[in-house]
């Protein structure tokens, strides 16, 4: 699982939101984009392109793109 | 002896007049387009209920309209099972409110079983049991919501998607033009997802509260335990976790290959979350039917509102067989093959 296609993948679930605001460290639940329905996108990309299950926690608890990524990725 | 087949005879329901468009979402949210309330929710208009229309008010008209779009007097009515969350009191049971309403004969049963989204198949797998058992002959079932109200005005996530409806079906032992048997079901029961979906107070555990205090969701929707809280994350986990073994164990309890059913129907949550199951199930997109845009998900209603109109829009001939499935709160599942 590489870091940086992971971040493509997640900014690729934004449609409005700048792709340069997308960084490993953005705190992505604070873009104005993010809503329950983008965390439901999330969770099916990586459904979909890893076979990695994001949870509630997992989303709860990760402030960045890179914290997210570094709690499903080791598993 | 085999025991004695049940029908799904009919199907009629209810829309309350009030109804909450995505343009007045898009007012009280600005960040939320019109558009992308579409795109994303698949829904453009939600019915909602009035102040003073409560679960037996709408239970009543979809009923009503059963009677007389199939043509069947309510003195046929053996049972009535209602399906609800949003009863209009502890007790007595909203079943007899309405069983009074609809001049059900006095020697008709009645009684409300409490599920959400999958709450129609569990109508049929308890309807077709009535009937295997003889004792009666023609069951009524309604499923009835009005989660409308239990959601906080602040609340984008769940407002855009619940609607309030009712929807009544005919179970019956006898075959009749048009009716389909109810072939085997296949149920399932996880309590430990009940925190993920719930209105905490308001029963007798936590009482409702004057604490107009909000929180938080992890996505930012407000709330207070006195309305309707959803870790939508959680639901989605739960629904790809369960819903695909469940279509094969129904297929295996039918004794049969996904490529012979005709039509999917299963529960209408939003256009997202039923997209990506229908890809991860691999069922083609001409095999999967929604009907959603214009109700928004109405809970336990979502499958028979679905299955009226899949059959009013000619998708559904004499010989086919569809796969219904119903997942949600509870957390609790069922899933049944129908065959026309």
């Amino acid at each position: 699982m590489d870091k940086n296609e992971f971040l493509k993948a997640f900014a690729d679930q934004f449609d409005e939101t700048e792709p340069a605001l997308i960084t490993l460290d953005t705190k992505f639940k604070e873009l104005e984009e993010w809503s329950s329905m983008v965390a439901l996108m999330i969770i099916a990309m990586a459904d979909e392109n890893y076979n990695k299950k994001i949870t509630g926690a997992d989303l709860r608890e990760s402030d960045t793109i890179g914290q997210l990524y570094e709690r499903i990725s080791s598993r | 002896m085999s025991p004695r087949k049940a029908y799904l005879s009919g199907i009629s329901y209810y829309l309350p007049e009030k109804k909450l468009t995505n343009d007045e979402l898009n007012r009280t949210f600005p960040e939320w387009s019109v558009h992308k309330i579409m795109e994303k929710v698949g829904i453009s208009e939600r019915s909602i209920t009035a102040e003073d229309e409560f679960v037996s008010d709408i239970a009543v008209k979809a009923a009503q309209k059963l009677f007389e779009e199939q043509n069947i007097s309510p003195e046929k009515i053996d049972y009535l099972l209602l399906c609800t969350q949003s009863p209009d009191y502890f007790l007595p049971t909203t079943a007899c409110l309405v069983h009074k309403k609809l001049h059900l004969p006095v020697t008709a049963g009645a009684l409300d079983f409490n599920q959400g989204c999958s709450g129609f198949i569990y109508g049929l797998s308890l309807a077709k049991g009535l009937i295997a058992s003889g004792d009666v002959d023609n069951v009524l079932l309604i499923t009835a919501e009005t989660y409308s109200k239990f959601l906080h005005p602040g609340d984008k996530g769940n407002r855009s998607i619940f609607g309030d409806a009712a929807a009544a079906t005919l179970i019956t032992a006898q075959q009749s033009e048009g009716s389909a048997e109810i072939a085997r079901i296949t149920l399932g029961t996880d309590g430990s997802g009940a925190a993920n979906l719930i209105v905490k107070n308001g029963g007798l555990r936590h009482p409702k509260t004057n604490d107009e205090e909000l929180k938080e969701d992890e996505n930012g929707n407000p709330y207070n335990d006195n309305y309707l809280f959803m870790n939508g994350s959680e639901i989605f986990n739960f629904t790809l976790g369960a819903v695909p073994p469940l279509i094969e164990q129904v297929l295996k309890k039918n004794h049969l290959e996904q490529q012979e059913i005709d039509l999917f129907i299963l529960h209408q949550a939003n256009r997202f979350m039923l997209e990506y199951l229908r890809k991860k199930i691999k069922i083609p997109p001409e095999k999967f039917y929604t009907w959603m845009e214009s109700c928004g998900n109405t809970v336990s209603s979502t499958i028979p509102i679905a299955l009226k109109h899949a059959k009013a829009d000619g998708n559904i001939k004499k010989g086919d067989t569809l796969l219904l499935a119903g997942f949600g709160v509870g957390y609790s599942w069922g899933a049944t093959v129908i065959k026309f």
